[in-house]
């Protein structure tokens, strides 16, 4: 189910009493009823008191709502300590008058009753408790140590009722711990009188790994995630993995981000992966899924983001060391804290904590990039149905927060088009590694099965790993399929001798003509020379007549000048 | 085990009883105010110690609204309770007093039966 937007939140809706615990105020929709008790029930050791102590020790440090511990079970100094593993000082906290424990003890042996009474004194401890610090917050851990102190189960539970409608007159934000009853949620049905808000907690044990889940039983006025949730409990106190809470309404990114390796960029387009998709590369062992992805991670760090890398089966330093043979030094990423590689065998904690796990790395390093190497190791301890979730969840989880995640996936034999538990639908590119076995030696193929979203190369590649890297050749199409390796070398020196073959018959060629263009031109060359003589010959003749035609003329004159001819007066 | 050898504990245990039979009582009763059960209280725990621990007792009746601090630092949580410090072993005796048995139990005045 999905939680509501918290702008949908009517003004009417229900204060809430944020806890500060990590996640349980995104699936209580902001956390508990304000002012009104919540019941936290859980059998022995499923960190009730933890919780209900974190609720306190958060208030009263980062709300500043001073908080009041009434505890039947531990002393004072008990719950410092448990406090300070949390790095949070109780003492400093009740010096500074944010806290208050009150420890009530009940011998039952010590006890004889009476007579009527009432529980009064227990009243007059609490009010005195929340009016000397002006509490907001009050916790009473486990009040049920009542029925074991005092016989009178009567008094008890009409003392109780009182107690809960007290608590919530009094205004303050309550938190009641119970102990899980057989048939009830609480040995002594707390439930009836609490029923606000009630909280379970839980703690199992499957395949001998224990995982503790909460779920939220009742939230009366509220809406809330009804799922069980799993937690953990760490050095920095309780988190909730809220991860079913996550829908599909992630917004996506049209940025696009480098794979590493330049030509399987060119394979999707020239660009690469898209921001904040899922990409899976799958392949049988040892065809190179981790060196995709750690070029990948390189990458990343290359361009100053942050890259956090699960790994399952090796550790850092093998991890470092390996991919430093392929000419990806991942060292200095580490150095520079850009790179963080978390090693841990998946057998350790069950899936969901895997998941919790994964979950607050992630909140906590703020990665632009995760890698998973390899998703199926996880996929080993979980049952279908679970590893199916879990994934969904972790995936809706990254993409939510626009981090590209890379997951290696190994296939054993079978169909390579196939995941375990149908991972791929939930993959927005998938990378398929895988041998061919051609002339007795295998190599490596990749091709893009698919690519949400972008023209992608529809070829195989020849994958090669190299001292320098990771490069992507083209395969040669022999008629007994696609070529790789040797087969490649000797089709490529087949047509390299081809090629050589029809340069020179080209040159030959080019060479021929050059002789015959030189023979037209002399030709040329004679032709116009003998049109030039003739050219020539005519202006020579032109110029004889003209030659003659003057001395002509001259003679002419001259005869009559010689006769003294008349005419030639008038005529000058 | 048979009859006399019981017997003999029995007798043993009264000795013990009457040998400290003139201890000094401390008591101190918690009260919530004026309430019928506080005033019940403090009628009834009166009346038996005049009748059972006349001149060797010391009782006070103290109001847990008066002073809540004494609530917490005297571990009360019902009231009323009546406190019995001295002698040892200290005992709780919650209620209106009114069942005289069990405050005599309680006060360890007598065995239970």
């Amino acid at each position: 189910m999905t939680i509501r937007k918290k702008n949908l939140k009517s003004p009417e809706e229900l204060p809430k009493c944020t806890t500060g615990i990590r996640g349980l105020d995104e699936i209580t929709d902001g956390g508990l009823p304000k002012g009104r008790p919540t019941l936290i029930c859980g059998s022995a050791g499923c960190g009730k008191t933890l919780m209900a102590m974190e609720f306190l020790v958060r208030g009263a440090a980062q709300f500043n709502e001073p908080g009041v511990f009434m505890s039947f079970e531990e002393s004072s100094d008990e719950l410092a300590q448990n406090v300070a593993s949390l790095g949070f000082d109780l003492n400093e906290l009740i010096a500074s008058k944010k806290m208050y424990i009150d420890q009530v003890r009940i011998e039952r042996s010590e006890i004889e009753e009476t007579g009527e009474y009432d529980l009064e004194g227990l009243f007059i401890r609490l009010n005195y408790a929340i009016d000397s610090i002006g509490a907001n917050r009050v916790v009473l851990d486990t009040i049920e140590s009542l029925f074991g102190g005092l016989a009178n189960e009567g008094v008890l539970r009409a003392e109780l009722r009182r107690l809960f409608r007290w608590l919530k007159e009094k205004g303050v934000t309550a938190i009641i711990t119970g102990e899980r009853g057989e048939k009830m949620l609480t040995r002594h049905g707390l439930e009836e009188y609490v029923s606000d808000c009630v909280i379970l907690l839980d703690n199992r044990v499957e395949g001998q790994i224990s995982t503790r889940r909460l779920r939220i039983v009742k939230y009366r006025g509220s809406s809330h995630g009804t799922n069980e949730y799993p937690f953990l409990i760490d050095e920095k106190g309780i988190s909730v993995l809220p991860i079913t809470s996550i829908g599909l309404q992630h917004g996506v990114s049209t940025e696009r981000i480098s794979t590493g390796i330049p030509r399987l960029d060119t394979m999707m387009g020239g660009e690469g992966y898209y921001r904040g998709s899922s990409v899976l590369i799958s392949g049988t062992a040892g065809t190179g899924k981790s060196s995709i992805a750690a070029n990948f991670a390189n990458a990343a760090c290359s361009r100053g983001e942050r890259c956090l890398y699960f790994a399952f089966e090796e550790a850092p330093s093998q991890i470092t060391r390996n991919m430093r043979s392929i000419g990806i030094d991942l060292e200095p990423w580490i150095e520079q804290g850009l790179l963080d590689i978390y090693a841990v065998r998946p057998s350790i904690y069950g899936l969901e904590m895997h998941l919790v796990k994964m979950y607050k790395m992630v909140t906590e390093f703020k990665p632009e990039v995760v890698i998973i190497d390899p998703v199926t190791n996880l996929i080993a301890i979980g049952s279908d149905t679970e590893v199916k979730s879990m994934l969904a969840r972790l995936i809706d989880f990254l993409k939510a927060n626009q981090i590209t995640a890379l997951f290696t996936n190994l296939s054993h034999g079978g169909s390579l088009e196939m995941t375990e538990f149908g991972i791929s639908s939930l993959m927005d590119t998938w990378l398929l590694l895988r041998d061919i076995e051609i002339g007795g030696e295998r190599n490596r193929g990749l091709y893009i099965l698919k690519s949400r979203g972008m023209a992608h190369s529809n070829q195989i590649r020849e994958f090669l790993l190299t001292d320098k890297g990771i490069d992507l050749i083209d395969v040669y199409l022999g008629p007994g399929g696609v070529l790789t390796g040797a087969a490649r070398s000797a089709q490529e020196a087949q047509e390299k001798a081809s090629d050589l073959m029809r340069k020179e018959e080209i040159e030959r060629k080019k060479r021929e003509l050059e002789r015959k263009r030189a023979a037209l031109e002399a030709q040329i060359t004679a032709m116009r020379s003998e049109f030039e003589s003739a050219e020539e010959e005519v202006a020579k003749l032109t110029q004889q007549e003209e030659m003659q035609e003057k001395v002509l003329a001259g003679d002419r004159t001259e005869m009559m000048r010689l006769r003294r001819g008349d005419d030639m007066r008038t005529r000058k | 085990m048979n009859e006399n050898e019981i017997k003999d504990v029995t007798e043993e245990f009264e000795q013990s009883l009457q040998k400290d039979g003139n201890e000094k009582y401390v008591l101190r009763l918690y009260i919530t105010g004026i309430t019928p059960k506080s005033t019940q209280a403090i009628h009834n725990i009166r009346k038996i110690c005049e009748e059972n621990l006349k001149g060797r007792y010391e009782l006070e009746v103290i109001d847990i609204y008066q002073q809540p601090v004494l609530a917490k630092d005297e571990q009360i949580i019902a009231a009323p309770t009546l406190i019995k410090k001295l002698p040892l072993p200290l005992r709780r005796l919650i209620g209106d007093m009114s069942d005289k048995e069990r405050i005599l139990v309680g006060l360890d005045l007598r065995s239970k039966s």
